[in-house]
């Protein structure tokens, strides 16, 4: 499938004849200079953007507009401020008409789930930028999607808490095993947590490798095989960002 | 040069409990200095106007006196037309005025500013006519309000409404036209509707600024009341004002003055209030 966008300096073409097909269950990492399409591609499978040609497939059924089976974790949190850490994540529950107990009851467990049952009652303003993507990683769980799609999850966040919210991630992917989309530009963040890395091209954005990597959990990030296998990738992208001139 | 930076010391053991104290002490003076520094202004604006006014009286006569009593002059008015029962009514009866215009403004303006910001149709129709009625001052609509609706209660009521209807519209737009994009894609993908993500999302979201939009009606509506009121009124403090300038009363104009002003202020303090239990999330 292809993706155009119409912008003042014409038309630009963000991904373009990029096929791909996701394994049921599996951690799948998106990598790719800026502005290679991966968070446009990320947009289409939520629904949120229309591709331009082509279409998504999830289990099967053509992805027309969001959903609740495809749970959405936003590198801005994305937060609903009025609402508490608890409101937040009782949400996905609420509108699906679930009786309020059980509601409360959701958004306990996935709280608890990420470390933050001591803080359901604060409003997002309260919390620091781990926790409160640690409230949107819960609010998107507590709503039992099929896939969880995540951009850039912790692009914002300082290299010790976003190498513990890695940890972390795992710990709950290992739990629930979702199929996980998740978009990053860091090698080592993609090595250490993905079963295939998507390795795209820069603009317009198509599939440059697939790499498949099969070392056990929890990796070691400084071991020879973990550093062998991210210059490999480092090698792949690095050609990527010199022919888009991003250097 | 190169300079060498050193931080050094701080080895002797920390009494949290005394650091703590001394840290609710500085607050709570902050807070007593701001409290009697806001004070102290607004009585030293009232000594002022009682000094100019007793020393014009008694010994300088730089002008009539009568044009500037004194503040002990206005208590003794108010105090002989509240045993005279007019002065609650006055009140009551322009309160009841801005009560029910503002009410017709809050309503026609949240809707409509909901409207606009909706529905693209609806935005093109309407836009261009409030764009063009916005810069015109109502005051310019009375005299037509007054012959169309006659000169009771309903072209007053109707003359506050048009009045405070302007700023409520104007943030009720805005407040749900901004909305972040992105808490409605966050709201879609845990699966609402576009009827959850109206109630769960934009008015929510939008609260705020309609908040202030009623706020800046309310007030405007108390500033316009005295003009409704200056024609064909029987009573209202705009009344008393006109009425007293037929007598040259200067006591009773200041009087209906001072009376707007410590309403106005006391129905401020409360729409702080209420916009601190209703949007207790900001800060």
């Amino acid at each position: 499938m292809s993706k155009v966008y119409v912008t003042r300096q014409g038309p630009m073409i963000a991904v373009h004849d990029l096929s791909l097909e996701m394994r049921h269950e599996h951690f799948v990492c998106l990598l790719g200079p800026s502005g290679c399409g991966k968070s446009t591609l990320l947009s289409m499978i939520a629904g949120f953007v229309t591709p331009t040609s082509g279409r998504i497939l999830v289990d099967g059924r053509p992805v027309t507009r969001p959903g609740r089976d495809r749970g959405v974790v936003f590198q801005e949190y994305v937060l609903f401020p009025w609402r508490t850490a608890r409101q937040n994540v009782e949400l996905g529950p609420l509108l699906q008409r679930l009786p309020s107990a059980e509601q409360q009851q959701i958004a306990e467990r996935y709280l608890a789930l990420v470390g933050l049952a001591e803080h359901a009652h604060k409003y997002p303003r309260e919390l620091s930028g781990g926790m409160k993507q640690r409230v949107a990683i819960a609010r998107a769980l507590a709503n039992a999607p099929q896939v969880l799609l995540m951009d850039e999850p912790f692009g914002a966040l300082d290299a010790q808490t976003r190498e513990v919210m890695q940890e972390e991630l795992l710990k709950i992917w290992l739990a629930e095993r979702k199929t996980i989309v998740f978009v990053t530009h860091s090698i080592s963040e993609s090595l250490y947590l993905a079963d295939d890395i998507v390795v795209m091209t820069a603009r317009p954005g198509r599939i440059k490798e697939i790499v498949r990597v099969d070392l056990p959990r929890p990796r070691e990030r400084g071991s020879p095989e973990f550093v062998a296998i991210a210059r490999s990738v480092e090698r792949l992208v690095k050609e990527e960002v010199l022919k888009a001139g991003l250097v | 040069m190169a300079a060498r930076v050193e931080a050094r010391g701080g080895a002797a053991p920390l009494d949290l409990a005394a650091i703590e104290a001394a840290s609710a002490r500085q607050e709570r003076r902050r807070r007593w200095q701001r409290v009697s520094t806001r004070t102290l202004s607004l009585l030293a604006l009232f000594g002022a106007w009682w000094a100019v006014a007793a020393a014009n009286a008694t010994y300088f006569k730089w002008f009539n006196p009568v044009l500037l009593p004194a503040p002990p002059a206005i208590g003794k008015e108010a105090w002989r037309l509240l045993v005279l029962g007019t002065l609650q009514w006055d009140v009551l009866a322009s309160l009841a005025r801005v009560a029910q215009g503002f009410v017709l403004a809050a309503i026609l303006g949240v809707v409509a500013g909901t409207l606009v910001a909706r529905v693209r149709t609806i935005e093109n129709v309407v836009e261009p006519v409030l764009d063009v009625l916005r810069p015109i001052p109502p005051l310019a609509f009375l005299p037509l309000l007054v012959l169309y609706l006659g000169i009771g209660e309903a072209s007053k009521i109707g003359f506050i409404a048009y009045s405070a209807f302007f700023p409520i519209f104007t943030t009720t737009r805005e407040g749900i036209k901004y909305v972040d994009p992105l808490l409605v894609r966050a709201a879609e993908s845990l699966g609402a509707t576009q009827r959850d993500i109206l109630r769960y999302v934009i008015i929510p979201a939008a609260m705020p600024s309609i908040l202030t939009g009623l706020r800046l009606s309310f007030a405007l509506s108390f500033f316009v009341i005295v003009a409704a009121e200056f024609i064909a009124a029987e009573r209202g403090l705009g009344f008393l004002i006109n009425d007293a300038r037929e007598f040259f009363r200067v006591d009773r104009m200041l009087l209906g003055a001072a009376a707007i002003g410590l309403l106005g202020y006391g129905f401020n303090q409360l729409f702080g209030r209420l916009e601190r239990a209703l949007v207790p999330w900001k800060d």
